[in-house]
């Protein structure tokens, strides 16, 4: 063989091993997520949408911070105020200082879509990985089935589910919701990695002897979560805005319970007469909806790594 | 070492008579008809051929990766030191992959994941197979990482795929696939998607590996000038049939195969300029429709009633040489002739 010395090639270039420690582990292993973040800084309407979302959540979690009024100190005297500067958003048919029952009002609209969200993005990573990656008879089972829950609209499912439920709190609106929302996301988590998985880096990791949890977890997993994460992001607008329906409709949370959808509900008979009732909680949900859709967009955008070629 | 084909003992690797197909709604294409070589430690056997001649089907269907629907292996035995691939269990045949019988891809870039530190990967070997510890696996990364000839290893295990070069890239995929010491390495064109002076670094890089660890080599490739410096035999590949195979030296002096003439002539020579190039005229059959006897007949000056009837069987044309032409002989003879003619 025309090698008459293999050593000479080989020799390591270490010329440049200095202190490359722990510190550096760090800042690349984070460069991925460092890129997107990057690009979000600079994305305005992430700007917008975050601090919408991050004074929303600040109510939800500490609604003491905007208002030193009980939610539940009503006095029937005053009911059915419009705005004033005693009452910023006026008072509701109880007389209750509206104001503070909006703000209260966001932590159960804002809770059931974090949770429905949470939850049926577990479902979907999971059912959509293993659909995806085993393919097949698999596939064909769970993709069927989730065609099968996709044909009934949530609405109804819900309508059906709820109205047998004679107590119902964030818990099992959320239940519900989770059940008869989760196949869309489950189909983009399925496609997501039937792309993920057909790339050579997967057959390159077959090759070198990766068994199929390895390959499902460290090469597909990381690769198909992208529009999925987006997804679950626009996903809890969406659920706020269902919360809100639902309960509209009848078959959402109960008093006395706080929520915009109760509230929005609660508007009902006094459209004409007095339409801040209606104006101030539809104008926190649209906001909440508006804000969780675009700061979705814009992580979606900022993950995909073809959407960053500029 | 010239004579490679009569090595002792039993052969790290083994084809025998492999036969694989694809089946499709519009038909059967037949993408290996009868494959046969055999690879012992230390030796670089270069596979040959022209796109879809079945070279990178053979490759797949040695690791196990072939996509199966829609291939089907419909004959033929894998021997890894005796012991036959395609009727193993799958688990035992996983654990083979990577630690025994290891594969190197032709695109680096697509072949590493974008997402996770190229160190992180070659760690990754260590930790599924061997059951290193994170701070071992990562030592052994980087030490990988400058045996293979990457500058400042240690700055850069934690680098991304796409912060590299195309040559480096191809250097952490070698690093990766001789990470557990295999004995057998397949490499299914290394270079062609790098340009040519990486080229020769890289193979040169692959022959040293090679040596040092005393590996078995395939190497796939459609680039007759990488083989000649690296391959001790060659395969010739056509329509997924071996055509001719022979020592290098051999076949580059003494072809007994039209098919490998014509390849041979259609290199440009340094000595031949202001001559038009020579090609092959024609285009392969496609592999849903062979012909009935030589698959190379319809595109053979040499080609009789014979040829177009009868397809001729690979046979020993002089020790160690072995080609699948009826006028194999009378080829033979021609080209060494024309050798004889230059040398004088």
């Amino acid at each position: 063989m025309s090698n008459p010395n293999p050593e000479a090639r080989t020799t390591p270039v270490s010329t440049a091993a200095t202190e490359a420690g722990e510190g550096q582990k760090k800042t690349a292993e984070a460069s991925l997520l460092a890129d997107a973040w990057r690009s979000l800084r600079k994305n305005p309407w992430f700007i917008i949408s975050a601090a919408i979302l991050l004074v929303m959540l600040a109510m939800a979690i500490f609604p003491q911070l905007f208002t030193s009024e009980d939610p539940r100190a009503c006095f029937l005297e005053r009911n059915r105020q419009t705005p004033s500067a005693e009452h910023w958003f006026g008072t509701d048919i109880q007389g209750c200082d509206y104001y503070t029952r909006v703000i209260y009002g966001a932590r159960n609209s804002i809770a059931v879509g974090f949770i429905v969200s949470l939850g049926v993005l577990v479902i979907s990573l999971i059912l959509g990985l293993v659909a995806g990656y085993f393919g097949k008879w698999v596939d064909a089972v769970i993709s069927r089935f989730t065609d099968m829950v996709f044909a009934v609209p949530y609405i109804l499912g819900a309508l059906v589910f709820l109205n047998v439920i004679p107590t119902r709190g964030v818990r099992e609106v959320a239940m519900v919701l989770i059940i008869f929302t989760w196949p869309t996301m489950t189909r983009l988590m399925r496609g997501s990695v039937i792309s993920a998985a057909s790339t050579e880096y997967v057959t390159a990791a077959r090759a070198l002897g990766a068994g199929h949890v390895t390959i499902m977890r460290r090469h597909i997993l990381p690769n198909s979560l992208g529009p999925v994460i987006g997804y679950a992001t626009v996903f809890i607008g969406i659920i706020i805005g269902a919360e809100a329906t639902l309960t509209y409709l009848g078959v959402g949370l109960q008093l006395p319970a706080i929520s915009w959808g109760l509230q929005l509900s609660d508007a009902k008979p006094y459209l004409t007469s007095f339409p801040h009732l209606l104006v101030f909680p539809l104008l926190f949900v649209s906001l909440t909806v508006f804000a969780f859709m675009t700061l979705g967009d814009a992580v979606r955008d900022a993950l995909d790594p073809k959407s960053k070629k500029k | 070492m010239t004579e490679t084909t009569t090595t002792s003992g039993t052969p790290l690797l083994e084809v025998r008579n492999l036969e694989v197909e694809f089946r499709s709604k519009t038909g059967v294409a037949q993408a290996i008809n009868g494959m046969n070589f055999t690879l012992h430690a230390g030796e670089t056997l270069a596979i040959l051929g022209e796109s879809g001649s079945g070279k990178s089907v053979t490759a797949q269907t040695i690791m196990g990766i072939l996509d199966m629907p829609p291939g089907h292996i419909t004959g033929g035995q894998i021997l890894y030191r005796g012991e036959d691939l395609l009727t193993m269990g799958e688990e035992k045949r996983r654990k083979l992959r990577g630690m025994n019988i290891s594969m190197i891809f032709q695109d680096a870039l697509s072949s590493l994941n974008p997402v996770l530190p190229v160190g992180w990967q070659i760690a990754e070997m260590f930790r599924v197979h061997r059951g290193f510890k994170r701070k071992e696996a990562r030592a052994k990364a980087v030490e990988l990482m400058q045996k293979v000839g990457i500058p400042a290893a240690e700055k850069r295990v934690w680098d991304f795929p796409h912060q590299f070069s195309g040559g480096m890239r191809q250097r952490i995929m070698i690093a990766m696939a001789i990470a557990l010491d295999p004995d057998v390495l397949i490499a299914d064109e290394p270079t062609t998607a790098l340009d040519v002076t990486v080229q020769a670094q890289v193979m040169g890089l692959l022959k040293d590996l090679q040596a040092e660890h005393n590996m078995g080599l395939i190497l796939i490739t459609h680039d007759l000038g990488v083989v000649a410096d690296v391959a001790d035999k060659i395969a010739v590949m056509y329509a997924g049939r071996v055509m001719e195979s022979a020592d290098v030296f051999e076949i580059y002096a003494r072809t007994a195969n039209p098919y490998t003439k014509g390849l041979l002539e259609s290199i440009p020579r340094i000595d031949g300029a202001g001559e038009r190039l020579r090609a092959i005229p024609g285009l392969p059959p496609p592999l849903t429709d062979m012909p009935a006897g030589c698959p190379f007949s319809p595109r053979c000056e040499f080609a009789t009633e014979l040829c177009t009837a009868e397809r001729p069987a690979l046979r020993e044309i002089v020790p160690g040489h072995r080609s699948a032409c009826h006028y194999a002989e009378k080829i033979y003879a021609m080209s060494a002739e024309g050798t004889e003619e230059a040398r004088a």
